[in-house]
């Protein structure tokens, strides 16, 4: 039987290893698997490269795995958060290394990534200082330049509804880069507010087809990160 | 004794952009003064707005008390959708963006140039953290591109140039840019004025603009 189930969030990123790749899923605060985060924080992986689209908010989430020093590389489209100053001192030190991406090439690194496709033309950043030193080719009578997909060895995920296969629905505005990502890494962990039994989700409302998720971990009253943020909570 | 009504205010800047949107458009709306165009869609028009974090049908702000932390816009503000919208995720939205199904995206800018060169996400500055997000994205793949800004900056220099000294975000992209002094059309032959505020003389623009600026169009 496939029950990719996971009995608690340690368990679930207890194998992230040193110098991993790491996806990890939301838009801010929206979509974030927070609870993932604060278990990689407890669990202490260095030397990481993340992928996602901001930097964290206040001392939480993200943030607080930037904080700890685990984070050597960021690959992102907008580190500045007006609730952060967390990456923006490590940036200025020095010591973490930051690779900007506009937020539709990182989406379409992604979800290229995921589809087994190597890399991809278009026209962002065309006569832009982002485009400097990579391959530029007309197209259609257009400039267009040469990107690469993004793959990592994990994604963390948060999702509204799961069952045991591994089929996902996502709440409003934090889907957004959390089913590309579980596409795009060889393994992938979610964190569910609700669990369902197989069957329970209507085939038409799978919005993630259980093919692309390993692991799925229940957390039924995820923290919300600007609420922490709001209380002056620091993770740890 | 009054004063004198001169230039546009934010909000009526807001206004007379929405004027040039369209019935029907597909609009995206960057943060800032653009944020203020929902607010004047006029009479008999519909507009559906487009948020790039995966949100088509937008609707206004969330009220105090009904904010919803995973129903936000681009901006990471509290938002709400209206009847008939939809949500979908990153790579769903710009395929919107970048395959050209967004009709008119508003922005914001820190530099335009006389030929529609954009800079709005960087000063270059050597300390500066760059931040692009989607700004890149959306002036390569929608059509027309309006800007609105203050015409100089707190400082006073004129944010209309021959050449953008900051960092492109794209390079002949802007349509029409929407200032407190004027409306102005970016042409094959540089800035244009389309229609001046109230009480602003073309002289007074021309002095404010850091390039060569074309009168009202003769008929």
């Amino acid at each position: 039987m496939i029950d990719k189930r996971v009995e608690n969030v340690a368990a679930a990123v207890a194998d992230i290893a040193d110098g991993a790749t790491i996806m990890i899923g939301g838009f801010g605060e929206a979509g974030s698997p927070t609870a993932l985060i604060h278990a990689l924080i407890d669990q202490g992986a260095k030397d990481l490269t993340v992928i996602n689209n901001n930097t964290g908010n206040g001392e939480v989430g993200l943030a607080a795995l930037i904080a700890s020093g685990q984070v050597a590389k960021m690959i992102c489209s907008y580190p500045r958060s007006s609730h952060s100053k967390v990456f923006p001192e490590l940036y200025r030190a020095g010591k973490i290394a930051l690779e900007i991406v506009p937020q539709g090439t990182l989406a379409e690194r992604i979800r290229a990534g995921g589809a087994g496709i190597p890399a991809f033309y278009t026209a962002t950043t065309v006569h832009t200082p982002l485009a400097e030193g990579k391959e530029i080719r007309s197209l259609e009578g257009r400039d267009y330049v040469l990107e690469y997909a993004l793959k990592a060895d994990y994604a963390l995920i948060k999702c509204e509804t799961a069952d045991r296969l591994g089929n996902l629905t996502y709440n409003k505005t934090a889907r957004n880069f959390n089913p590309i990502m579980c596409t795009a890494a060889r393994i992938t962990i979610v964190q569910a507010r609700k669990m369902v039994g197989v069957g329970d989700i209507d085939p038409e409302n799978v919005i993630t087809p259980n093919v692309f998720v390993d692991r799925v971990v229940n957390v039924a009253d995820p923290v919300i990160e600007s609420h922490l943020v709001a209380e002056g909570i620091c993770y740890p | 004794m009054t004063r004198a009504i001169k230039g546009w205010t934010r909000e009526q800047m807001a206004m007379r952009t929405a004027m040039d949107i369209p019935d029907g458009s597909y609009v995206n709306l960057g943060i800032g003064i653009p944020e203020l165009v929902a607010k004047f869609v006029p009479e008999g028009r519909e507009f559906i707005y487009h948020t790039e974090n995966g949100l088509l049908g937008m609707g206004p702000e969330a009220e105090a008390g009904q904010e919803d932390s995973e129903l936000i816009n681009a901006g990471k503000k509290a938002v709400t959708a209206l009847p008939g919208a939809s949500y979908f995720h990153h790579g769903d939205s710009f395929t919107m963006i970048r395959g050209g199904h967004i009709d008119v995206c508003v922005l914001g800018a820190m530099q335009v140039s006389q030929y529609g060169d954009l800079a709005n996400w960087s000063t270059g500055a050597p300390d500066a953290i760059p931040a692009v997000g989607g700004a890149m994205d959306l002036v390569a793949g929608v059509k027309t591109i309006f800007v609105i800004s203050q015409h100089v900056t707190r400082g006073g220099i004129s944010k209309l140039v021959e050449a953008c000294s900051y960092p492109l975000t794209g390079k002949n992209v802007v349509t029409r840019l929407y200032t407190d002094l004027a409306v102005i059309d970016i042409t094959p032959e540089g800035f244009r004025i389309r229609e001046l505020a109230p009480g602003i003389s073309f002289e007074e623009v021309c002095a404010k603009t850091d390039a060569p600026l074309r009168p009202l169009k003769e008929n």
